[in-house]
């Protein structure tokens, strides 16, 4: 063995653990740096990570308001249905998760992608619902399955109940899932939770008051995100607050009156308003043909949804704010209001129609409508009559300088204002409208002979069933005029009533009493001996009416219209406006009844039966009537 | 005064008393109290760690105590009964290793436990001891530093179970081992050109042995260059175990009450990440004084070593100390995100094992070492 060196290697050691204990201090600094970066420098920011991490708000939805009519009977109401909900944080292939639920009949494949957007626009703990109310079928086929769908819940959530099916649900609107736009116009996490929301009609309009505020509870979770009440002695502050539930929403609309709209329109494509002129409430608003509100809060298919978008009747198609259409005759008494007003006209002195008007100076023909020659006709007798050749002069003599303005004060061409969304203007045209619209310089000359046509609402004259029942209500009231409203009041948590006032608006200006009793008489005449007498018999009570025939096709200058050769879809509209009881009107119709030929044919005997289901209801309501409305007679 | 006094000398004859019964046994005073005073930390963090298992505690006061048991047994021993025991220690633990490899339990997708009827240990455990003992015992009997060819002797003793344990794959522990020996090395006087070099062709080894490397352990060296590209896989430990960390703030959360591991969040709470729930519950000052409490056992150890006699005890004793601090680095480290997370326990802290009886044992040889010291060098 050789000798060794003990110098040296004592000079080694000792250099050596030297080195090493410089190295540990070294060491031992680096880590403590780093342990003091992430407690004291990063400690705000893992702090708030690690709240984020054991405690997770659990929304509790607020229930939805309901819709009652205007005596208090239940329209909408809520009842709890089976939901799939997904949590996308614990789905841990999304796309897979949505081909597997696609392959079980589960999901409409063509849902998936906008299901995914939709899932990825929400926070990934967000439970997102993906089906809705699931049948008792669908219930058992994923309950088999459930062990293979991470992340995929059967939930019981309230979901939104239509009683009346489809009654007025262009006027009710309906639900259906959040979407991905939604979110954008929505408070995100005041929605946590909610499955629904309004899209049409009253549900989206006043979506808001619907919703009431959603509540939450803070729960524990562990890390797998499972419910824990407590775990090892960490126990935290948790806190809860009480969702508020949403609004009911008193309606104006009347239950009878709407369910006999509805019946007496029957299969037809048209569409029934009804209004209160005394303060511009919305008695029957209906569309037809309508669609079932419970499918879109059960969630459509694509081809579902596609199929109610191709349909040729547009059922989607909220005719009474949006189906715009010549108005036809029920012009007439504005145009007889505006005779009188403007002075060009004698109430007195009988014209004689020979069934055909010419402009001076012109061989165009205006031809009288299907009444025929109605002899010497005064102006009562003209709008009782609805004499065509009558009012051509008349529109003639006022020139359409005079006739725009003067119907646009009954809300001609502009929205009536109603509280629900989707409202169209119309068309009210004017020289001043043509020149714009047109390109061609020979177009956009206003001729004569379109003064003529709009004396009996054709040409380019365009107006809503809404409009109509709106002007209607302005007649009635002598020029009195409100905003049409859906919604007349709430009822609180407390379950009181709270009306709020009519909104009045600006009517027509200018006007005297006596033109308004003589015009009024021409509308009592049309329904006792005119156009409309078939409609007024039998009435209890003093109907006023116009019926109104509106052009869908242009008859050639020698030619004769004839309903039983024209295709269905090219046959004239239907039109009928009424108020009653004349001398103290309660309700204001307009009907109309597309492609339904003569105004008092089709639409006429709906607005009857619409007004006697109202007027004459003696049927209690859940609700005393309005002590401020006016009283029966 | 006279009670006083009494009183005094009372305790002085206690004090003396204790001195003697540790001298008999051979135990280092100091570094017991450090080793007591850290299993009683270990204790507390464990009773919260692992939601408040009794029966966790117990079996670590097994633990501990079989730990001690061999701790006193190894004290016994001398430099040279150690030195003729190395290759015996170091052979059966190679067969050991091979066995394993070949017939061992299979636990977590990993093979390193043998089952021996009642006990069932990691026979990687005993090549932490043998490597640095059969390496210290090579290179007592030749010159320091080490030329060339012992170099590559020293090389081969350390690599072979190095090997075999990491094909387990236990990369925590072949590291632990390579560094023991890597240490004995080092401390031997290796010069340091040489160690750049080794370095540097380790590097180049590095980037060849990648494609050796499981998946696994890949993906956790990736991780740990970037943890948040895989926040709820192989990220998740590190991300988890920051926030707890750095949630704790100064002071912490306080006993029991860490969100992150009472609520699961944190992986492996009681066993490699346990330093974490330290720092959660007890803040940075929990962690300082952890840290001051191995400080001081690395300290005494080393100064145990430095006051050994013999090459082979003080190689074997410095390399037992610091491979002591190695193993407290890289669980700080790959917890605190410093290192990768190569799954070392924090030493008497970490639940579970048999690395708390290898640590008491390789505590007891240093102990052995400083006592058997000759006193006056002949």
């Amino acid at each position: 063995m050789r000798i060794k060196d003990q110098w040296n290697e004592q000079r080694i050691f000792s250099s050596r653990t030297f080195a090493a204990i410089l190295i540990i201090g070294v060491l031992s600094l680096t880590l403590l740096g780093k342990l003091a970066y992430l407690q004291i420098i990063r400690h705000d920011y893992y702090l708030e990570l690690s709240q984020g991490n054991r405690v997770r708000q659990d929304p509790i939805p607020a229930s939805r308001g309901l819709i009652l009519d205007r005596r208090g009977r239940v329209l909408v109401d809520n009842e709890p249905a089976f939901q799939l909900e997904l949590i996308p944080e614990q789905t841990p292939d999304l796309n897979d998760t949505l081909q597997r639920l696609a392959k079980l009949k589960l999901l409409d494949p063509d849902d998936i992608e906008p299901l995914r957007r939709t899932i990825r626009s929400r926070r990934v703990f967000d439970s997102v619902p993906i089906k809705l109310r699931l049948s008792d079928e669908e219930i058992g086929r994923f309950a088999v399955h459930r062990y293979e769908f991470q992340g995929v819940e059967l939930r019981a959530r309230q979901t939104r109940h239509y009683p009346y099916g489809d009654l007025g649900v262009h006027a009710l609107g309906y639900v259906a899932a959040v979407s991905e736009e939604d979110l954008d116009r929505i408070d995100k996490p005041g929605y946590a939770g909610t499955t629904l929301i309004g899209k049409l009609g009253v549900e989206s309009a006043y979506e808001q008051r619907l919703h009431g505020l959603n509540g939450y509870q803070q729960i524990l979770v562990n890390a797998q995100g499972r419910s824990v009440k407590f775990q090892g002695a960490y126990q935290p502050d948790l806190q809860a607050s009480a969702p508020v539930p949403g609004t009911d929403l008193l309606l104006a609309i009347d239950l009878p009156a709407q369910q006999a709209a509805e019946a007496a329109l029957g299969d037809r494509r048209g569409s029934v308003v009804a209004i209160d002129p005394a303060n511009g409430d919305v008695l029957a608003l209906v569309s037809h043909p309508g669609f079932d509100p419970t499918e879109f809060s059960r969630g459509l298919t694509r081809a579902e949804y596609a199929d109610l978008i191709n349909n040729e009747d547009k059922p989607l198609l909220n005719r009474a704010l949006r189906g715009t259409y010549p108005s036809g005759s029920t012009i007439k008494p504005m145009m007889a209001l505006a005779g009188l007003t403007y002075n060009v006209v004698d109430p007195e002195r009988r014209e004689f129609c020979n069934g055909e008007f010419h402009l001076p100076g012109s061989t165009r023909m205006f031809r009288e409508g299907k009444t025929g020659k109605h002899g010497e006709v005064n102006l009562v007798d003209a709008v009782a009559k609805s004499c065509d050749v009558y009012f051509y002069g008349l529109a003639s003599e006022l020139g359409v300088d005079r006739i725009a303005p003067f119907v646009a004060q009954f809300g001609i061409g502009s929205l009536s204002g109603i509280d629900i969304s989707g409202e169209k203007p119309g068309l009210l045209p004017t020289p001043a409208w043509k020149k714009q619209t047109f390109k061609r310089p020979e177009d956009q000359i206003w001729f004569p002979g379109e003064t003529v046509n709009f004396g009996v609402g054709q040409g380019y004259l365009l107006v809503t069933p809404l409009q109509l029942a709106h002007m209607a209500a302005i007649l009635a009231e002598r020029g009195k005029s409100f905003r049409p409203r859906l919604v007349m009041g709430v009822r609180d948590a407390a379950g009181r009533i709270i009306r709020s006032a009519p909104v009045p608006s600006v009517g027509p200006k200018g006007i005297s009493e006596a033109s308004w009793a003589l015009v009024l008489r021409g509308m009592i005449g049309a329904a006792t001996y005119g156009t409309a007498a078939v409609i007024g018999k039998g009435a209890r009570y003093t109907l006023a009416a116009k019926t109104g025939t509106a052009q869908v096709f242009t008859v050639a200058q020698n030619a004769h219209y004839n309903a039983n050769i024209v295709p269905e879809r090219l046959r004239d509209h239907s039109w009928f406006i009424a108020f009653a009881p004349a001398e103290a009107p309660r309700i204001a119709v307009s009907v109309l009844v597309e492609n339904g030929g003569f105004g008092v044919a089709a639409a006429g005997p709906i607005a009857r039966r619409v007004i006697d289901a109202y007027l004459l209801d003696e049927a209690p309501g859940v609700l005393a009537p309005d002590p401020n409305a006016a009283a029966p007679p | 005064m006279m009670v006083d006094e009494n009183r005094d000398s009372a305790a002085r004859r206690t004090f003396s008393a204790t001195a003697r019964l540790l001298s008999a046994l051979k135990l280092d005073g100091a570094l017991l109290v450090g080793l007591g005073f850290l299993a009683v930390y270990a204790l507390i963090v464990q009773y919260s760690a692992s939601g408040q298992s009794l029966e966790t505690i117990l079996r670590t006061l097994m633990r501990i105590g079989i730990g001690t048991v061999a701790m006193i047994a190894l004290a016994q021993s001398s430099p040279n009964f150690l030195r003729s025991l190395a290759p015996w220690l170091y052979g059966i633990g190679v067969v050991l290793l091979l066995v394993v490899d070949a017939i061992g339990y299979v636990g977590k997708g990993a093979q390193r436990w043998l089952d021996v009827g009642l006990i069932r240990f990691q026979p990687s455990e005993i090549m932490k001891l043998a490597v640095p003992m059969l390496a210290a015992s090579f290179m007592h009997e030749r010159r320091l530093p080490p030329d060339w060819r012992n170099l590559l002797v020293l090389a081969a003793i350390i690599l072979l179970p190095v090997a075999l344990v990491a094909m387990q794959p236990d990369l925590g522990t072949a590291v632990l081992i390579f560094a023991a020996g890597a240490l004995v090395i080092l401390m031997a006087g290796l010069q340091w050109q040489v160690i750049a070099g080794l370095a540097l062709a380790g590097a180049g080894a590095a980037v060849v042995g990648w494609n050796f490397l499981h998946d696994y352990q890949r993906q956790r060296i990736r991780i740990f260059l970037d943890p948040q590209s895989d926040p709820l896989g192989s990220g998740y430990h590190i991300i988890q175990s920051q926030i707890a960390i750095g949630s704790g703030g100064l002071f912490g959360k306080g006993w029991m009450n860490g969100s992150q591991a009472q609520l699961n969040f944190l992986p492996e709470r009681s066993t490699d990440f346990i330093f974490a729930v330290i720092g959660e519950e007890f803040g940075l000052l929990g962690l300082i004084v952890l840290m001051l409490l191995y400080l001081v056992i690395v300290s005494r150890a080393v100064f145990l070593a430095t006051q050994a006699s013999g090459t082979f005890a003080r190689l074997l004793g410095l390399s037992l100390a610091l491979t002591f601090f190695v193993y407290v680095f890289i669980n700080a480290g790959m917890v605190s995100g410093l290192v990768p997370v190569v799954g070392v326990p924090l030493p008497l802290i970490s639940y579970g094992g048999t690395s708390v009886v290898t640590l008491l044992a390789g505590f007891g040889i240093l102990m052995g070492l400083y006592s058997h010291r000759k006193l006056v060098n002949s």
